[in-house]
């Protein structure tokens, strides 16, 4: 059984993931990911264009301030209360259609990322493709950022694409993880990625 | 409050277990009054079912009181008096809205367990495994039903919990089995497994068309029960064979469509048996497949294989040659029990069926596990446990 799982699951994800989450010869991590969120363009696009949305489905962002001249401070936690903060500016924004930004010079963390917004065939709402890029984790920051994500990046957004979805959907994000169980024995932790409780 | 809980395989117990809350905009909390055990919960007794938790509270099959609603719920009230359907579902994304409520894209927040099993995630499920939500279940006094304002289906005061708390799961499950099978008049129809799943796809069949119904199983008074109020003819698969069996009665056609209500821990009487026991037991397989070969053997040309027993990862020797070459159709799925339950509910109330007719047993929650181990073992000719918190 266990290798039939094994064989299953390298039937699902595991060989496309490693073609998604290229490592480059520079070392730069890019992660694609997509999502049909049954939404029209414009509300998909108004959603996201607005960032400071973001840290409401992306777990590991604890805020994002709108400074003006469209530029952006994000702050992202840790273990620990572990804080990485870095500024982003837009570079661009074509409405209903895609988004991108790019962190500014300096930045503890060398980042960009693009989304794009494609009407789904069939009336099923947005098509979203996310592109994020993280320059080579070097510095101590990036170190902590890049662990705290966890071993897979690629996991951790697709669970962040997850949340939107749900979110845009249905207005909440789907969790089970008050009082489905009883008070455990020792050992048995909280099931992960049971989402986020807002 | 009291709950049943998986507490390992072969162990269930009732134990005290914190109250449910209100967590999100679209829950209700619902205040059990009739819940009873399913065949699938005794694939979790069994250890098939994988990533349970010890003190995971189970049970799939409720039906209560409405206590307490989020802000977002407005279409219940504290009061009304509802049977919940076990798929979780949201209501909005593209397969709720197709119809296809048990693949709710939204519901099963550990989607990702499941994608690694099966490629993509089915909806979340009331008490049935982390892999499919990790969501508390139903046995037990109090409920979280989230997404409230699709799910739960208001009773009206003058049915009993007994007529209508099989809408939640077995009689749509049964009825879907049915309805996926393809039935046209004049059919006859094979249907695997007298459990309480079988009893209402036999009575489902005959009400979407059937002229017969051949039930196969080995318990006599599981036999009984279909022939005296599901009016099927019945096999004995420990005394006949039923290829040669069905053959014999269709005049040499084969079942125009056959329903497997068994699922993945199947028994037989001849070597298949064995064969997958031995498999399943060293964990190189994680089905008995033999209910599946049997019924894709015994259609007709061109007929149709309805799958309703639960199925979870991968089974050897599936006839794929048969499905191939001889045009057969298969169709499967947890049942989308939303789509269901309003015109079963009709049938109920225009009195064309009383689902009430497979109960046997009705006790205390406190007594679960023993309901638990007399629906295993078939004791004491049980059919159906109800309990009542």
């Amino acid at each position: 059984m266990v290798a039939d799982i094994v064989a299953a699951r390298q039937l699902g994800s595991g060989s496309a993931d490693s073609l998604r989450q290229d490592k480059r010869k520079d070392n730069t991590v890019r992660v694609s990911k997509t999502f049909t969120i049954n939404r029209s363009r414009e509300e998909v696009y108004g959603f996201w264009r607005k960032l400071d949305n973001l840290p409401r489905f992306m777990t590991h962002l604890e805020s994002v301030e709108l400074l003006g001249n469209n530029r952006s401070r994000w702050t992202a936690r840790g273990p620990g209360g572990f804080k990485v903060v870095w500024e982003a500016e837009m570079i661009e924004d074509a409405p209903n259609r895609s988004v991108s930004w790019r962190s500014l010079p300096g930045s503890q963390i060398e980042n960009r990322g693009t989304v794009r917004f494609d009407r789904a065939p069939g009336n099923r709402g947005t098509e979203l493709r996310v592109l994020l890029e993280y320059a080579p984790p070097g510095g101590r920051a990036a170190n902590m950022l890049v662990k705290a994500i966890g071993q897979s990046p690629e996991q951790a957004i697709q669970e962040d694409l997850r949340r939107l979805k749900q979110l845009l959907e249905t207005g909440e994000i789907p969790t089970s993880s008050v009082s489905s169980r009883s008070p455990q024995p020792a050992g048995h932790g909280e099931s992960r990625a049971a989402g986020g409780r807002r | 409050m009291k709950a049943t809980c998986w507490m390992g395989t072969g162990r269930v117990e009732v134990r005290d277990v914190p109250e449910p809350k209100v967590i999100n905009a679209h829950d209700a909390i619902v205040r059990v009054t009739s819940t009873a055990i399913c065949g699938s919960d005794l694939h979790l007794l069994d250890g098939f079912i994988p990533t349970m938790q010890k003190g995971d509270v189970i049970g799939h099959e409720f039906m209560g009181e409405v206590v307490e609603t989020g802000p977002d719920v407005k279409n219940l009230r504290i009061g009304d008096r509802v049977v919940v359907p076990f798929p979780i579902a949201c209501g909005r994304c593209n397969m709720c809205q197709s119809e296809l409520y048990s693949l709710c894209e939204n519901s099963n927040p550990n989607a990702w367990m499941a994608e690694q099993m099966w490629g993509y995630s089915p909806c979340g499920i009331f008490g049935y495994s982390h892999m499919l939500g990790g969501y508390a279940g139903g046995q037990a006094e109090y409920a979280r039903v989230p997404f409230a304002d699709v799910g739960p289906l208001k009773i009206p005061e003058h049915l009993t919990d007994q007529q209508v708390l099989f809408l939640s799961d077995i009689f749509p499950t049964g009825y879907m089995a049915a309805d996926q099978a393809n039935i046209q008049p004049g059919d006859v129809v094979a249907v695997w497994g007298c459990g309480p799943v079988g009893q209402f796809a036999i009575k489902s069949a005959y009400m979407l068309g059937a002229e017969r119904v051949i039930a196969i199983d080995r318990f006599d008074y599981r036999m009984r029960i279909a022939r005296d109020r599901g009016g099927a003819e019945t096999i004995n698969y420990e005394d006949t064979h039923v290829y040669e069996a069905i053959k014999e009665m269709t005049g040499g056609r084969g079942a125009d469509a056959c329903i497997d209500a068994v699922g993945m821990e199947a028994h037989a009487a001849n070597a298949w048996h064995l064969y997958d026991k031995i498999k399943t037991n060293l964990r190189m397989e994680t089905e008995r497949a033999v209910v599946v070969r049997e019924a894709i053997m015994c259609v007709r040309n061109g007929g149709t294989v309805s799958i309703a027993g639960v199925y979870g990862g991968f089974m050897d020797k599936f006839p794929i040659g048969a499905v191939v070459n001889r045009s057969l159709t298969i169709r499967s799925g947890q049942c989308h029990v939303h789509r269901y339950m309003r015109p079963l509910l009709q049938r109920i109330e225009d009195g064309e069926i009383d689902p009430s007719f497979i109960i046997t047993h009705e006790m205390s929650l406190d007594d679960a596990p023993e309901g638990y181990d007399k629906f295993l073992h078939k004791r004491d000719d049980c059919l159906k446990v109800v309990m009542h918190p």
